[in-house]
Formats: structure tokens, sequence, C-alpha cells
């Protein structure tokens, strides 16, 4: 069997992520976390666009707005319920992906990515513009929340939290992906007449998906709030919905290995260009450029993303 | 006909027309298929056979008429609801999944009628409500060979008998074939009709096919299209000796088709 074979990446990954804070000074381990978050949330996207042929220029909405219910849902000084926090999180989210992708799922292709794009605009320019939500400035959260014994202002408590959040959505993905709902979806990306000529009420599908892939965006931005301690309207901005699309391509679309490692290869490069000491004062302040060039160069070199390099390498062995 | 006495056809339509724009691509056609009957629709590129198949199958909404599935007014029907209501159809041009399975493109439409979405911890390769429908499909259709082949890599006859194994495996009562024959070789041409001809025992069959020699062979009725018009609809012999049709087949392309008589 390969079963047991499949599982042995993830498993010794999560290992290391166990034990990586015992070594490491506490900026990496911020970093580290950082990444877990957005891996999340790139996984997250990885059921729309790699699983289902779904490209969503809007997906930031959902993380953004599981951001901001950790606010909202916490009271001013003092520690919310992390229960309760992260129910309203998730379910806001997903509840506004139920109606977003209710509308936009009736178009397709091209204009599906201008739909989305403009659902996330407009909850973009909600909390941007009202000041019940702190404006452009956001709003800090004030104390973490917190569920009996746990405490998510606890740095490490918060560290092993998030790592057990990452392990689930892949396990969860890992496992709708060999279903028959994964299955159906993977058809539909294919093909989505034919499945409609079997049987399949792929609307339904197609909704299933996007509701998921919201909630799961809506844990990631729950986390970051949490971890950062703070939410601005930039988390549903189309740059963030435009970044995590990137951190997918340039891991390699349609495995979700790829979605975690593209999370990881994107945050450490934007990190590493952003350093003035590693790259100098003037590459630091405009590391978009560089960033921009080294994405360029990724995807013409490796048009299959880091994974298409890992099976190049391991095809190249005799 | 030669089964009009039977009480209630499988699947009838009554007045269908479909205009696009102000070219009516079919008008006025009513059909009734009844079981155990392979019914042929036959009529030159344009005719509107496809779009026939297609208003049938739910893909298309006729401008007017109704579609009746054992005497059930399904006109109102998607797509996806008449199919697992019992109406299955194959394409004109092939579309298996290529990057699945020969096995996967026929589990995963024996799978829309046992769906189950919501138990995501099953496995979908080893489900054992769709796996032995699939099977028998493939069996049915000559494919069990090659079930474990990438169906991208299979030849244009196996595409279209996959493409019939595909449709077995949604457990249709009524087989809509849009052109199984097209493209394909002498041999394999013969094989699909021995196919068509057991697949006939257990289901009603529409036909739509250019190949004039095969329909001839394996119709029990043969109906007729002409500009989006039905000009005759009958038993093989009576169409064949019908001057109507050999009028507008010779008044098109001055050669009659292989199968109809050349008026005296």
């Amino acid at each position: 069997m390969t079963a047991p074979r499949h599982l042995i990446v993830p498993a010794l990954a999560v290992l290391a992520l166990l034990l990586l804070p015992l070594g490491l000074t506490p900026y990496t381990t911020d970093l580290v976390l950082k990444i877990m978050v957005l891996a999340i949330f790139a996984l997250s996207l990885e059921l729309l666009v790699g699983m289902t042929g779904l490209v969503s220029l809007g997906h930031a909405a959902f993380f953004g707005i599981g951001a901001y219910m950790v606010v909202v849902a916490s009271p001013e000084w003092e520690a919310g319920n992390l229960a309760v926090v992260i129910a309203a999180g998730v379910g806001a989210a997903a509840g506004y992906a139920l109606v977003v992708g209710a509308l936009s799922l009736r178009t397709q292709g091209v204009y599906f990515i201008m739909v989305t794009l403009a659902f996330a605009q407009m909850a973009y320019f909600l909390f941007h513009d009202t000041q019940l939500f702190g404006g452009s400035d956001g709003i800090f959260l004030n104390v973490r929340p917190v569920l009996g014994p746990l405490d998510t202002g606890d740095k490490g408590q918060m560290y092993y939290g998030v790592v057990g959040a990452l392990a689930f959505t892949y396990a969860l993905l890992a496992l709708l992906r060999r279903s028959r709902f994964g299955h159906a979806l993977a058809g539909i990306r294919v093909n989505e007449q034919r499945m409609r000529a079997a049987g399949f009420n792929t609307y339904f599908y197609k909704l299933a998906a996007f509701v998921i892939a919201g909630a799961l965006a809506g844990l990631a931005g729950t986390l970051l709030a949490i971890k950062d301690g703070m939410v601005n309207p930039e988390l549903l901005s189309w740059h963030e919905s435009g970044a995590v699309l990137l951190m997918i391509i340039l891991g390699g679309l349609g495995h979700l290995r790829g979605a975690v490692l593209g999370a990881a290869a994107f945050t450490l490069l934007k990190e590493l260009y952003a350093t003035p000491g590693l790259v100098g004062d003037f590459l630091a302040s405009h590391w978009q450029l560089t960033l921009g060039f080294t994405i360029i160069a990724f995807v013409a070199l490796l048009p299959k993303g880091l994974i298409g390099l890992f099976e190049r390498l391991r095809g190249a062995k005799p | 006909m030669s089964t009009s006495n039977a009480a209630v056809p499988l699947l009838a339509c009554e007045n269908l027309t479909r205009r696009f724009g102000g070219l009516a691509a079919v008008q006025n056609v009513s059909l009734a298929l009844h079981p155990q009957q392979l019914h042929a629709v036959i009529g030159t590129n344009g005719a509107g056979k496809s779009t026939l198949i297609n208003m049938l199958s739910g893909e298309m909404p006729p401008s007017e008429g109704r579609v009746l599935l054992g005497g059930l007014d399904i006109s109102g029907w998607p797509q996806h609801r008449r199919a697992r209501a019992g109406l299955g159809r194959s394409y004109q041009r092939t579309t298996v999944f290529p990057e699945f399975s020969v096995f996967e493109n026929c589990r995963l439409a024996a799978q829309a009628a046992h769906a189950r979405p919501w138990a995501f911890w099953e496995r979908a390769d080893t489900c054992a409500i769709s796996g032995p429908i699939a099977q028998r499909a493939l069996k049915a259709a000559g494919l069990a060979d090659v079930a474990t082949v990438r169906s991208g890599t299979l030849s244009h006859g196996q595409k279209r008998q996959l493409e019939i194994a595909m449709c077995l495996a949604t457990e249709p009562r009524v087989l809509l074939l849009d052109e199984p024959l097209a493209g394909m070789g002498s041999e394999e041409t013969e094989r699909m009709l021995q196919l068509l001809a057991r697949l006939k025992q257990h289901h009603a069959v529409l036909l739509v096919e250019h190949d004039m020699d095969a329909v001839f062979r394996v119709a029990d009725c043969i109906t007729v299209m002409v500009n989006g018009q039905v000009i005759a609809s009958d038993t093989p012999e009576a169409i064949r000796a019908n001057p109507e049709v050999q009028t507008a087949y010779l008044g098109e392309d001055q050669t009659a088709p292989a199968g109809v008589e050349q008026p005296h």
C-alpha cells in the first residue's frame, strides 16, 4: 500500500514544526507561525483553484472577515472565549462565502474572477470606510481570547494551536480530495458539462467547495488576528487575494503540499527582499520589484511550481 | 410504427421547437420512444438532430413544446435531474475525462446516482456502490480489459465505447446517442453495432447517426429530419420506399444515401 508512505512527509513536517521553537529565536518562531497561518489560507484557495478549477480573485475577503470577527466577538478589555471567537470568524466567513458563491457561481471563467473580485472590494470598503470597524487604521485586539486553561496570549500555546489548525486543515482537505466529493470536484474541473450529463448538480458541488474554502480562509484570518493582536482593512484587499493566488501557483497547483510550500516560499522571499541588512537599503525599500521578478522567473522556469522541481529532481535520479 | 400499441412511451416529445433568432433549428418535432426499441433520427448536416438531443437531455431549453418521461412532464427539469431520472446521453464529440483512468471515468458517472457527497471520510476509488456498477458498464461496453488505462491514451473507437460505458454507468432507462459511429473504422463500427443491438434489449435507444447502412441495419423505427422538420417517421422498409425521403436526399446532393433506393 502507498497510503503509509504518503503520510511520511506530512508527519515529519508536523514533527519538525513541533520541535522548531526549541531551537529558534522568537523572531524566527513568529515567522514560522505566520507561514503556517498563510499556509492554511493558501490551502483553502487550493480547494477552489487546484481541486475545482475555480479561479477566485476575492479570497482575501473571507480571510479578512475571519480576522475582524476576532475583535468583534471579543469584549474590549477582557479575554474573549476562544471557541466563540473561532466560531464567529469561521461562521461569518462561511456565511459571506455562501452569498458570494451563490451569486458568482452563476458566471464562468473571467466573469467569475471579476465577480469574486467585486464582492471582495465591497467587503474591503465596508471595513475601510466604516468607523465602527476602525476605518483605515483598523482595530487592536487588547486581550487575546482564552478557553479554559488554553490561553492564546501565551506564545507557546498559540504556536502549538496553529500547528494543530494547519494539520487539521491539511488532513481535512486530503480526505476531501480522495472522497467522492473530491472526485466529483475533479470531474467538474475537467469537464463540467459531462458531469451534468451524468446527473451531478454541479452548482451545488461548486457552492459547497466555495463555502468550505471560505470557512477555512476565515479560520486562517482568525488565527492571524489573534497572532498579530490587530486587524486592518488591508487584510481584505485585492493585493492579499493576489498574494495567496501567487502562493499556490508558486508552490504548484493541484497539490496540497504545493500550497504549503508556496506559502513558505512567498513569505520567506518577501522577508528576505525586505531586509536591508541582506539586500541593501535601496532594494529593501523596493522589495515588490525583486519579488515580482523572482515570481516571473519561477513561473517561467518552473511552470509546475516548486512541487514540479521536486518531481523533476526525483525523475532525474537513475 | 412497429410498437405503437404500447400504452405510454418511455420518452416522448410533443411539438418541440427551438429558435435561434429568426432561424428555427428544430420545428414542431414529436417523437415517441418505447422500451426495447431503437429509434434512429437521420438527416443532413444542420437538420437539427443535435439540437433535438440537447432539448431532450435538458442541455438546452426548448422555445416551445414538451418533453415527457414515462408520461411525466419533465420540460422544466435541469439536465442533472433528468439524468438521474434515467435519461442517459452520449456526445458527438468525445467528452471523456482524459486524465482519469477508464475505470474512474465510469465510476464517476455511476457515482452521480449514489453521491453521498457529505461522507468525506469515505474513499471514492474503493466506493462499494459505484465501483461494481462501473465494472458492469465497462464489461457491457467491452472495455473491461483496459479499465486501468488512462482514458486519454485510448484509440478513437475505444473512446466512443467509453462514452457509451459512461452513459450506461448512470443506469439509464433511455439512451440518447449522438453519432456514436462518427469517425470509426469498419471493424470498430461492426463492434459498436453489436453493442447497440445488445443495448436495445434493456433500453429505449434514440440514435442520431449519419451512417445510413448502419442505421438501416439496427433501427426499428426511423425519423427523417430536413431543415428542422420531420418529413417522415416509419419503419426502415417504409422509409426506404418513401418518395418524399428520396426527393429530400436527392434534392440536396443528387445522390441517394446508401440504403435509400434510387427512384425509378
